[in-house]
């Protein structure tokens, strides 16, 4: 190559081709998202624009670089597909046939405590044929039984969320913040798990006082410190005396501090979507370890 | 290749060529040594958070958020592509043995691009920063930063349109494609970003496209041009194989730019997968640059004096092959989902810009300087002493992270230890990085004092006689009553 303008032109090509295939065809894919009803519970609209306040406090976690530590996505490692027996009925003695006959990797079942702790996850982590046929066959003796999917993954399992982030969840938001570094959890569902306002603001104010050993430094800067005089701000915060300042002052929050505090709180990608298929019925709670 | 200026010493005075270089050079490097040490002070106060989170958090400029950023952004714009240019400048200077045309212009598109840096940097502490990782510059200094940019660049082109010696060596592919590579993913990015904003993710995979093509793309276009250029000239003999730096070059350009989605994005799969692929495709760019510099380097005597920025050379080659395995570790379905978002990310990202591309940029600082000026540095012995502290600061920093990232992303992917153990078990390793932190920046200032000082000596040779001769005392004698 001794000419420049072929190595221009390889450039060109190499650098429109990537453009092309990383940000056009993505674009044409994802970037036309609207909020639809493209959940399981179809009366739902999601993706929902956050509101005022927390829309705010999006501007306040990314002038504070809350990014540098904490991520906004919950990862999905793949999905469980389980059956759980809720009722045994009357026959228990057919169920166990019929779930032997199932051939869904029952040899006998001759246990009666088999039959205890209803609902109870029988066969964890199956095949969709096989849970289909386990299904039919308890049904046919008499028993109630449902299949459950559930989204996998260390982080589900951590309840950080119940699904794995997709693309809507973050289709209102500018900017997107997803975060490449986990010094501190994963926020893409602490409204759901802390759904508490002032939570947020003690933890931002003196995040070792809520959270034993916690590293986030504390984010004074908030806050405003001032004397409560004849009347104290309705505001105020209420401080542990570890970190309470002096008599007759009180710790009232910025509207920044409140506004980050709403974002906090508005971060919730709970609502099912097809993309991550789930039984509805499984709420956080449900477990997936084997049966006893 | 030419190889008529590496006989030139560094004491002799310098042609028509290097003096060309050295107002722009100058410029370049000494604000690059700059953003140096204001990078890695950054970095050691957002380090120092870690042996105490209430360290330095009362002022909003200073929480570990902004300063990160800071640190991340001052390394890869004020130093990272400045040096860049600076040594991209020389390069194509002296193997297309024309002087640069304009050197007021290089130094204007310079004072610009640094305007853009400061601007940046100081909104970033500010809270103005974007919050895109890698593009956290707020629009008006982006745009500082294109106009300085392409300033420089044209101006570089138009060097390398007049050059005297017409056949391109590897170095000038690697150059011309890092000249335009660089603004067409500025305007790219920012124009998505914020003059016609894409909605949700999308925003994401512009900024990952971003990244990839700037901390993979654009580094290893311009640091690679340098070994090519000076590992030979160092050793005094030619490239081992010019086919194979092409098999580099393209192989770079077309895999190197599909990379950097996160295997863990939530994104449709095909774009982790496909981002994957080529980035485990990049083994061959690796593969053929290492052999490329192996069989050229093997047996080869570096000429007398120029043993620390050889090293410095050679410590980038080594760590531009693992930082590029460490990146294909991340980006593979299952290694990936392990070591992201852990400090093995982290350590990936110091190899890459520190180890790999600001070791081979300081090499070829410490290479070009004395050249530059005519007079050799003003501490001779410095650059080896740097080159120690800094391979030393560059691993007490990195592999403490790698090791440490591992082990946390093991511990993550097991839901039944609390998340607080696992950030508790990679403060040990942090600690560690610290003092890596503290040898990074003393190596930084011994590099940036060492520069000015060469500087000043050289213009004092300049200025003093004349000065001298100005403020002379007149003998009374002849002094008119």
């Amino acid at each position: 190559m001794n000419y420049g303008p072929l190595v221009f032109l390889t450039a060109f090509v190499a650098l429109s081709a990537s453009w092309f295939g990383f940000v056009l065809t993505p674009q044409i894919q994802i970037g036309r998202l609207t909020e639809s009803t493209n959940t399981l519970n179809t009366a739902e609209l999601y993706p929902k624009a956050r509101p005022g306040q927390a829309a705010q406090g999006l501007q306040v976690y990314r002038a504070n670089g809350c990014a540098a530590c904490h991520t906004q996505q919950t990862v999905q490692e793949g999905t469980s597909i389980d059956v759980y027996l809720l009722e045994v009925g009357t026959n228990a003695a057919a169920v166990a046939t019929a779930l032997v006959n199932a051939n869904v990797g029952f040899t006998r079942i001759d246990d009666p405590g088999f039959f205890l702790n209803l609902p109870k996850n029988i066969l964890p982590g199956t095949t969709i044929e096989a849970a289909k046929r386990a299904f039919k066959g308890a049904q046919s003796a008499g028993a109630k039984a449902q299949i459950r999917i559930n989204p996998q993954g260390p982080d589900i399992a951590r309840h950080w969320g119940v699904r794995g982030s997709v693309a809507a969840d973050y289709l209102f938001d500018q900017p997107v913040m997803l975060g490449s570094q986990r010094v501190g959890p994963d926020l893409s569902n602490v409204g759901a798990r802390l759904p508490d306002v002032n939570w947020h603001l003690l933890h931002l104010y003196a995040p070792q006082q809520v959270v034993k050993g916690s590293l986030m430094p504390p984010h004074r800067f908030l806050f405003n410190v001032s004397k409560a005089g004849q009347h104290p701000s309705p505001d105020a915060l209420q401080v542990p005396p570890e970190v309470a300042p002096a008599p007759g002052y009180e710790v009232v929050p910025k509207p920044e501090a409140l506004a980050l505090a709403a974002y906090l709180v508005s971060l919730n990608s709970s609502t099912p979507v097809f993309e991550t298929p789930m039984t509805l019925a499984s709420s956080a709670t449900s477990t997936n370890s084997p049966a006893k | 290749m030419n190889e008529r200026s590496s006989n030139q010493s560094a004491a002799t005075a310098p042609d028509e060529i290097s003096l060309s270089c050295r107002g722009p050079l100058v410029m370049l490097f000494l604000h690059a040594a700059f953003w140096l040490v204001a990078a890695s002070v950054l970095a050691l106060v957002a380090s120092l958070k870690f042996h105490s989170p209430a360290f330095l958090s009362g002022c909003a400029w200073l929480t570990y958020g902004r300063v990160h950023s800071a640190a991340v952004n001052a390394q890869l714009y004020g130093f990272a592509v400045q040096a860049g240019l600076g040594v991209a400048l020389w390069i194509i200077a002296q193997t297309g043995r024309s002087p640069l045309p304009h050197p007021l212009g290089f130094i204007i598109g310079a004072a610009v691009w640094n305007l853009g840096v400061l601007s940046g940097i100081v909104a970033i502490l500010a809270g103005q920063g974007t919050g895109y990782e890698n593009l956290e510059f707020p629009f008006y200094s982006a745009l500082l930063l294109f106009l300085g940019f392409l300033v420089v660049g044209s101006g570089a082109l138009l060097a390398i349109h007049s050059r005297r010696e017409r056949s391109l060596t590897p170095a000038h592919w690697f150059l011309i494609a890092a000249l335009f590579w660089f603004p067409w993913i500025l305007s790219g990015a920012y124009l998505l970003l914020t003059v016609w904003p894409v909605r949700g993710l999308m925003q994401s995979m512009v900024v990952w496209w971003f990244g990839g093509n700037l901390t993979f793309v654009w580094l290893s276009l311009v640091g690679l041009a340098a070994l090519f250029h000076f590992i030979p000239q160092i050793l005094g003999r030619p490239l081992h194989s010019r086919q194979m730096a092409l098999f580099t070059f393209w192989t770079l350009l077309f895999f190197g730019s599909w990379t950097g989605i996160p295997s863990t994005a939530p994104v449709p799969a095909w774009i982790p997968a496909l981002s994957a692929v080529m980035t485990l495709l990049t083994l061959v760019t690796l593969l053929s640059a290492w052999t490329n510099l192996r069989q050229t380097n093997s047996g080869g005597q570096p000429l007398p004096g120029n043993l620390a920025p050889l090293r410095f050379l050679l410590f980038g080659l080594g760590m531009f092959q693992l930082a590029g395995l460490m990146r294909i570790v991340l980006s593979l379905p299952v290694l990936g989902h392990i070591t992201s978002f852990t400090w093995f990310a982290a350590a990936q990202i110091q190899l890459q810009s520190f180890g790999f591309f600001s070791m081979v940029m300081l090499g070829a600082v410490y290479f070009i300087f004395p050249r530059l000026m005519g007079t050799g540095l003003s501490c001779t012995k410095a650059p080896l002493r740097h080159f120690w502290l800094a391979a030393v600061g560059c691993l007490l920093v990195a592999l403490p992270w790698a090791l440490g990232g591992v082990a946390q992303g093991l511990k993550l992917a097991d839901a039944s230890i609390p998340f607080m153990v696992i950030s508790h078990s990679t403060l040990s390793f942090l600690r560690v990085s610290s003092l890596g932190e503290v040898l990074i920046l003393v190596c930084n200032l011994m590099f940036a004092m060492n520069l000015l000082m060469t500087t000043t000596r050289c213009a004092s040779t300049f200025f003093l006689p004349a000065f001298l001769a100005i403020t002379a005392q007149t003998p009374k004698a002849e002094v008119k009553p």
